[in-house]
């Protein structure tokens, strides 16, 4: 379903945005001793926490009780059976796991045309977008696990002091149990397969619960996971907020979710009760510090390539990891501007080529954001809104004021603010100023400017030189720190966080020191002095009476 | 057991003022934090250093405070507490560079090597298209993070953790437990002597404190206590979006095989003494909880344990005593059930004078009693017996998942199974609590026995953010990452998703589709 509206890239020329003195409004931050107050991702505020951000259309009253009862008894039948199949002992063998990765990997090749369909019906998504963020990064990250789930499992040795001899220990992986997992509807697939992959790895059984904002990509995982993996031990339960609430009732070993800070606190809140472990994945502002490239022109091209990428062509900005707004030196405005306009339109010769917005509560939330006059008034670029099909067109805007939504709030969108500083070392400041983000990108050849971020700032990951590309890169984690949420996964980190490493410690009965045991006296003390020094020469001088 | 989180003091003015102190203390924590100061490589070492000065130099006190508290020997403090810490906190002052430097993710030169001498199916992680480009995991302190400790080691359970926080380069809060009020006094007095009084703190009070606390954003919290309060505890969290590591306590039940040797008897039930009777009078979240052994094997067992405690507790204070009246009433209770005290085959005295219980020992009292329900936390010692010690598997299964499983045998077969069958939080064999004072292996639970493990390099990561730093150049720019698409894009994708950059270089010199 293409958009049929002509969405030619407009270039407005708002002089005043442009001669606003930028330095003005951003020393107002530096001064403020402490963080932005975070709100959260959905704008909208009048609607009872968990339906809301789980983005409930509210059902007639009859037909919603009745849905109701019915999902309470499901559901428990639905945790139950995963229970009994991971209680079965099945899941943990290796030959279990390989099959549900290769399952996952034969459902992703044979299913890739529907995959495709529902992410365009859903968010219109170009397939190509559609393989390189979703389907093409989950068979890479499927198929390194299958190569590495085995190397993953194996007990790793640890060292043991020589005063425990004989003794042997290790650190062995086991499965936790039967776990939970919350996706996300901007990334539907990857979000929901991407953890899948780490907790059948780990030998879990898992309930995974798409997001009903992507009710085609729900649809199809709920269609299909039970035709190409072990029916009994991963399970799709599709429904709204409510679904999620009643889950919540149930006791599981681990909960990832992937969405908004106000649910995550929710989803935490209901752990608490059966001391269930959580690891959230949030969103945050990502900002990306523009550094001179130089006055290479073809640096500048590449990264500003990788720019568009990063904030319109990832869901159109309706991504954690994208880009959020851009800080640049004020000199250097005029130059990433034109950059970006140019690359804009090669990119974007056809509106299909860019998702749109997920639904009229969020397009409504991102104009909401367009309408305060100031922000308004900074528009350079674009600004042009489709009701009807939900499409935001690529949207620049030069510096709107710091205490604007638009710059408090977390984007998720379309539109771009870029923010100047005098210097660009000031950026530091101005990020350190604000929540911790999931990312921080910076594009610099300055290698003390990379240092200083990097010592400087906290996120999640710090990338240079690009953009939400270290998502695709499975040894390292992926995860927030602070407001962007905790606990980190992708390769090995997502087999870890479905695991629990089980200390294995095994003694002999060759020796036994008594020193360990009372009755006491000081003899013992002094000997277990020793002992902890690992100092066994003075211990064997002890134990004679040869020294005190 | 540990502090309770109950209800807000009555009076408010009082909390008020106490509310604010503690606020203007977090911010104060923030802002020290935000300096910079305790990120520093020498900071953190200076801490650690000042943490074993403290130890070495306040070491009568130490004993003093402690044998106020618990009535803990001397023998057992330095063995249970001091010893142990100073050992810990060496071991990480040794190992602490080491775990601070960035850790080299991927390579692009080593990267380009192995894709050149290997297929590229067979080399981890590593995406060539992603040349040149080098990824590391750098780990960086969290910022202000709170520990609460408990009674049971007033001291062991507060340092240890205080020890990886310090290490790792965040600013602390301390809450040592009102129930061991001589300790708590003794580090708050103490602690500001010997370390950065500016960023670490101890903050003394019950329940009403601990709820204050809990108002305020942390960017850490380590709870060791009972399953209620850390409910309670991570509830609180939840506003904040406040990871938690929870360390409670459960059942850790001990497997005894029939041992042949004479001498392998004495040596396990030495080691059984040792993890019951001598680890704070069996209050610790790792002593063994209750035994299981095969029926005809338990006579043998109970004798050679009577005459192991009384060679052990020949002396009196060889064992510590009941920590306040409140527990020694819910030991009491769990003997006044006829049942059980019909199972009593050793011990069984109580003095509420001296809050001491005998080393007591049950034969199958009825699994259903409260005493085989609750975790003891105390020194009686239920023995429950088994057809066949293979079946205590069965019986440990349908129980939530232990802190620790400990099991006495020589039978390889047993062991694999034990491992495998079973779910809990470490698994000692032939030795009990001893895995504790292991540095390299994990100390936590699973399950309702909590989650979040600490020790040796395992503290460090529980107050650390393991921050991903992936840096690319501008050599390399593949433009099919990039809209407008066109099929031939897609093409180029699906070779670099497989890594099959044969493929792909022929697809970008368009012999190929």
């Amino acid at each position: 379903m293409p958009s049929c509206v002509d969405h030619r890239l407009r270039a407005r020329q708002l002089p005043d945005a442009i001669n606003r003195p930028p330095g003005a409004k951003l020393s107002s931050v530096e001064q403020s001793p402490c963080c932005l107050p975070y709100t959260e991702l959905s704008g909208v505020r009048s609607v009872e926490h968990w339906s809301m951000a789980m983005g409930r259309v509210a059902p007639s009253v009859d037909e919603g009780t009745g849905e109701q009862r019915q999902g309470v008894v499901g559901l428990g039948e639905t945790v139950g059976e995963l229970r009994a199949a991971y209680e079965s002992g099945g899941t943990r063998s290796l030959a279990w796991r390989q099959a549900q990765l290769r399952g996952l990997l034969r459902l992703l090749a044979e299913e890739e045309v529907a995959a495709f369909r529902a992410l365009r019906e859903d968010l219109g998504k170009h397939h190509a977008e559609a393989y390189r963020d979703e389907i093409g990064m989950l068979v890479k990250s499927a198929n390194a696990a299958l190569r590495e789930v085995e190397k993953w499992m194996a007990p790793e040795k640890v060292w043991v002091p020589l005063i425990a001899f004989p003794a042997r220990a290790r650190v062995e992986p086991e499965p936790l149990g039967v776990v939970l997992v919350f996706a996300c509807w901007n990334v539907p697939l990857g979000l929901s397969l991407e953890p899948l992959v780490g907790a059948v790895a780990a030998g879990n059984a898992v309930a995974l619960k798409p997001s009903e904002l992507a009710p085609a990509t729900a649809r199809f995982l709920g269609d299909n996971i039970g035709k190409y993996m072990d029916a009994a031990a991963v399970k799709v339960i599709q429904g709204g907020a409510e679904v999620g609430e009643q889950l919540m009732e149930h006791r599981w070993d681990k909960v990832l979710f992937t969405g908004s800070p106000r649910i995550a606190r929710v989803v935490m809140a209901a752990a608490a009760k059966h001391l269930t472990p959580v690891a959230l994945e949030l969103g945050g502002k990502c900002p990306c510090i523009f550094d001179t490239m130089g006055g290479s022109a073809r640096d500048l091209q590449t990264a500003v390539n990788r720019v568009v990428g990063a904030k319109w062509s990832s869901c159109a900005g309706q991504a954690c990891l994208a880009i959020d707004y851009v800080l640049v030196e004020e000199r250097f405005v005029p130059v990433l501007i034109k950059a970006l306009k140019s690359t804009l339109k090669r990119f974007f010769t056809d509106s299909d080529h860019m998702a749109r917005i997920v639904n009229a509560r969020h397009f409504q939330r991102l104009r909401g954001l367009l309408q305060d006059p100031s922000v308004a008034a900074s528009v350079l670029l674009g600004g042009t809104l489709d009701t009807k099909n939900l499409y935001i067109e690529p949207t620049i805007l030069l510096n709107p004021p710091l205490d604007s939504a638009i710059m408090t709030e977390e984007i998720f969108g379309p539109l771009l603010p870029i923010i100047t500083v005098k210097k660009i070392e000031d950026s530091v400041a101005f990020v350190r100023a604000r929540p911790r983000p999931l990312a921080v990108y910076a594009f610099t050849k300055n290698a003390a400017l990379r240092r200083r971020i990097v010592d400087e700032t906290s996120s999640g990951s710090v990338t240079f030189n690009d953009a939400v590309v270290q998502y695709g890169i499975d040894s390292l984690p992926f995860g927030g720190v602070g407001e962007s949420g905790f606990g980190q996964y992708h390769g090995k980190y997502s087999f870890e966080m479905f695991s629990h490493k089980k200390a294995v410690l095994t003694r002999g009965y060759l020796i036994e020191l008594t020193a360990r045991y009372p009755p006491w006296d000081d003899s013992k003390i002094s000997m277990m002095r020793q002992l902890y020094r690992y100092n066994y020469v003075g211990f064997v001088l002890t134990f004679l009476g040869l020294k005190k | 057991m540990a502090p309770g989180l109950g209800v807000m003091g009555e009076k408010p003015a009082a909390a008020t003022t106490k509310h604010l102190s503690l606020g203007s203390m977090a911010s104060g924590l923030r802002e020290v934090y935000e300096s910079g100061r305790t990120k520093d490589m020498e900071w953190r070492q200076s801490q650690l250093r000042g943490l074993i000065s403290l130890l070495t130099d306040k070491e009568e006190e130490i004993f003093d405070v402690l044998h106020e508290d618990l009535g803990k020997h001397r023998g057992e403090s330095f063995r249970d507490e001091l010893g142990i810490l100073v050992k810990s906190v060496k071991y990480t002052l040794q190992n602490l560079k080491k775990w601070a430097a960035p850790e080299k993710a991927i390579n692009s030169c080593s990267l380009l090597l192995q894709h050149l001498l290997h297929h590229a199916h067979h080399s981890a992680e590593a995406p060539l298209v992603a040349f040149p480009a080098t990824a590391m995991v750098v780990p960086e302190p969290l910022g202000v993070v709170l520990i609460f400790s408990c009674w049971n080691f007033p001291l062991g359970l507060a340092l240890e953790p205080l020890s990886g926080a310090l290490a790792a380069g965040n600013a602390v809060v301390l809450k040592p437990s009102e129930l061991a009020p001589s300790t708590a006094a003794f580090l708050a007095a103490n602690i500001p002597k010997y370390l950065d009084s500016r960023a670490v703190k101890v903050v003394l009070g019950g329940p009403n404190v601990g709820e204050e606390l809990m108002e305020h954003r942390w960017d850490k919290l380590l709870f060791t206590g009972s399953e209620r309060v850390g409910r309670i505890i991570m509830t609180k969290a939840a506003k904040h979006l406040t990871p938690v590591a929870l360390e409670l306590g459960s059942k850790c039940p001990c497997i005894v095989d029939w041992l042949d040797g004479k001498r392998d008897r004495q040596v396990a039930v030495n080691r059984i003494i040792g993890a019951k009777w001598s680890t704070c009078a069996g209050q610790a979240c790792i002593a063994i909880d209750h035994i299981l052994v095969e029926e005809n094997f338990a006579p043998i067992l109970i004798e050679l344990m009577k005459s192991t405690l009384k060679r052990f507790m020949a002396k009196p204070g060889g064992m510590a005593r009941i920590l306040n009246e409140k527990h020694f009433q819910r030991l009491s209770a769990y003997l006044e059930d006829t049942k059980v005290a019909a199972s009593v085959v050793h011990g069984g005295c109580i003095d509420p004078k001296t809050l001491t219980i005998e080393p007591t020992i049950l034969l199958n009292p009825p699994v259903d009693s409260d005493v085989m329900t609750e975790e003891i936390f105390g020194p009686i010692l239920p023995i429950i017996t088994v057809k066949k010690i293979e079946d205590s598997i069965a019986f440990l299964k349908p129980k939530p998942k232990p802190l620790a499983i400990y099991a006495f045998t020589t039978n390889e077969s047993l062991k694999r199974r034990i491992v495998e069958e079973t779910s809990s939080g470490s698994v000692t064999f032939n030795d009990a609590v001893v895995q504790y004072a292991l540095e390299s292996v994990p100390f936590g639970g699973v399950g309702h026995s909590g989650f979040g493990q600490y020790h040796g390099k395992y503290s460090f990561e529980l107050f650390s953010n393991k921050k991903a730093v992936f840096r690319r150049s501008f050599l390399i720019e593949f433009m099919f990452r990039y809209p407008p698409w066109d099929d031939s894009k897609i093409g180029t994708l699906r070779h670099v998703f497989s890594y099959s950059y044969i493929l792909l270089f022929l697809t970008l010199l368009g012999l190929r589709r």
